[in-house]
């Protein structure tokens, strides 16, 4: 049982600057192999709880102050993310952070750095079939791809590197819906083919859950929910604030919801 | 018809030779942003190396050669761990303040070591590298210059575009987080730029040496010329690094031999400011990539 953990964060604290407190004890568990998705508002600590585990803090004068985290039970708290990630953490930044002036391949070939020397032939054609529009590309400008090109790209950058756990923050972030399903389904493929343990920062809990195998709902710093994605799925609380739908299943109407604000603007 | 092909081909030899020099300026630049006031202290430290090498401890000059290249680039790799990594970090301003101390403390140390006369290196260039058209001239020095700088720049070239430490390296100029995220060793790519710059400056040291005799003032103010030329080239761009050298090369000596010596040292600075007001970037500087 406790060799099928990957990661286990352990009533982590994180501060920056030595004085704003960010996560106030956060506690979660990833099993190899699973898919676990961290929902939460904006500000909620999710970015922060992802760059605690990949140690991308530091940078940013960030530090874990309390508690400790444990990959394959070795602890990795405020290590150098050189060190984390040739360990297999690999995270994978929110807004799409590519090389604008580097080409979709030389892109994908940084993504050899915790591997520099061996050979990464299998890998680029690895990636070109999970992500096939970037084969058209791989000779352009990454700067001149488009924002659902540049999804798969850092994607795929980060698959390069053949992570053992790849931290994924938000993914469909500013794309269209048709391409949002692909990305995911793409990720589950990812998941399923390679066995990579994914951890999937979200705002769109309900793609997230449908491909996820557990989940944690994040609020203010702290984990205030957890469960299998099938049972959060069905929660009245998720369902009404993060899946916009009520019980019954029908869109809650904006009047009962803030129905002050309503009364308010009427007077 | 005669003194213009002179001056032309003078004018394209010192430019390779200020594009070579510019070439280790713009290393740097290009990884850390960092603008190297030490530069022309760095080419004649090169400089001072070979002459210790070649005329006081009498190595063969291949071997002389050789052992320059591999102690400036070690040299580069100290400057980096000893002066700059315990910067990572800080605003740019104090980096780039750094290397100004750095300069003074190089120039120091050599007007302590070697004093302020001009020392000569043996000769040892083949004369049959010299060539010669009617009554053109181009002297063995400037031959070899042309020879090394293009050997160096497709070397460089090729190393940039395909080695994958040269990816890695371009990779940590365009995005630090980025390629933090993924495991680029930052620092070891600091170090590395250092140390590519510092050998690069070191060759054209030795060049300089050859043409005009070592002296520690003579060589260190040629490193100021830098700045011309790779603004001229756009700070972030090799190609634009040889052009820029080229031109002011030309632009040096055109002056020099139509117009008059004394405004040689002004045109090239002229010519940078009417340049850059149409082109702010440079002329081959890197167009800001915007998505809209």
């Amino acid at each position: 049982m406790e060799n099928n953990i990957r990661l286990l964060l352990n009533n982590i604290s994180v501060v920056y600057s030595d004085v704003i407190q960010v996560l106030k004890g956060v506690s979660l568990t990833v099993k190899k192999g699973q898919i676990v998705s961290l929902l939460g508002s904006n500000g909620a600590g999710k970015t922060t709880t992802l760059k605690a585990i990949s140690g991308l803090l530091k940078p940013e004068n960030g530090k874990v102050t309390e508690g400790s985290i444990e990959y394959d039970g070795k602890p990795v708290q405020n290590s150098s993310p050189e060190e984390i990630t040739r360990k297999g953490i690999i995270q994978v930044l929110e807004g799409r952070q590519e090389f604008k002036y580097l080409t979709v391949e030389e892109n994908l070939r940084v993504g050899t750095a915790t591997r520099w020397g061996k050979p990464f032939k299998k890998d680029l054609e690895m990636v070109y079939h999970y992500f096939p529009a970037l084969l058209a590309r791989k000779k352009n400008l990454a700067g001149y791809c488009s924002g659902g090109e540049l999804q798969m790209l850092v994607m795929g950058r980060g698959l390069m590197a053949q992570p053992s756990l790849l931290l994924l923050d938000e993914p469909s972030l500013g794309l269209a819906p048709l391409l949002v399903k692909e990305i995911f389904q793409i990720i589950r493929r990812v998941n399923q083919d390679l066995g990579t343990t994914l951890m999937l920062v979200e705002q769109n809990a309900n793609m997230a859950l449908q491909i996820a195998h557990y989940g944690y709902v994040m609020e203010n710093g702290k984990i205030v929910m957890e469960s299998d994605a099938e049972a959060l799925r069905e929660n009245p609380d998720v369902k009404e604030f993060y899946l916009g739908t009520a019980a019954t299943g029908t869109l809650k109407s904006y009047k009962d919801v803030k129905s002050y604000k309503r009364r308010k603007r009427w007077l | 018809m005669e003194f213009f092909l002179q001056l032309l081909v003078n004018g394209i030899s010192l430019g390779f030779l200020y594009a070579l020099s510019a070439l280790g300026f713009v290393m740097i630049f290009k990884s850390s942003s960092v603008l190297n006031f030490a530069h022309g202290e760095l080419l004649a430290i090169g400089a001072f190396m070979f002459l210790v090498l070649s005329a006081w401890a009498k190595l063969p000059i291949i071997l002389a050669f050789a052992l320059t290249l591999i102690g400036s680039f070690a040299l580069g790799f100290v400057i980096e761990r000893l002066f700059l990594r315990p910067l990572i970090g800080e605003a740019l301003i104090e980096v780039i303040m750094l290397t100004v101390g750095l300069a003074a403390m190089f120039k120091g140390l050599m007007l302590f070591i070697f004093g302020g006369d001009i020392h000569d290196y043996p000769k040892f260039l083949p004369e049959g590298l010299s060539m010669e058209w009617g009554t053109i001239q181009i002297p063995s020095v400037y031959v070899a210059t042309f020879i090394i700088g293009i050997l160096f720049l497709i070397i460089f070239g090729l190393f940039f575009k395909y080695s994958s430490q040269g990816i890695y390296m371009r990779s940590v100029a365009d995005n630090q987080p980025a390629a933090l995220s993924l495991g680029v060793h930052v620092k070891r790519v600091f170090a590395m730029s250092w140390a590519i710059a510092a050998l690069v400056c070191a060759m054209s040291g030795v060049v300089l040496g050859i043409i005009n005799g070592i002296n520690v003032h003579q060589i260190s103010s040629v490193g100021l010329k830098v700045f011309p030329v790779v603004i001229l080239g756009g700070l972030d761009s090799i190609g634009g690094a040889i052009i820029g050298g080229v031109i002011i090369g030309l632009l040096e000596t055109f002056t020099g031999g139509y117009i008059s010596t004394s405004l040689r040292e002004v045109i090239p600075y002229i010519v940078l400011v009417l340049i850059l007001m149409v082109r702010p970037y440079g002329l081959f500087g890197l167009v800001e990539i915007e998505r809209v």
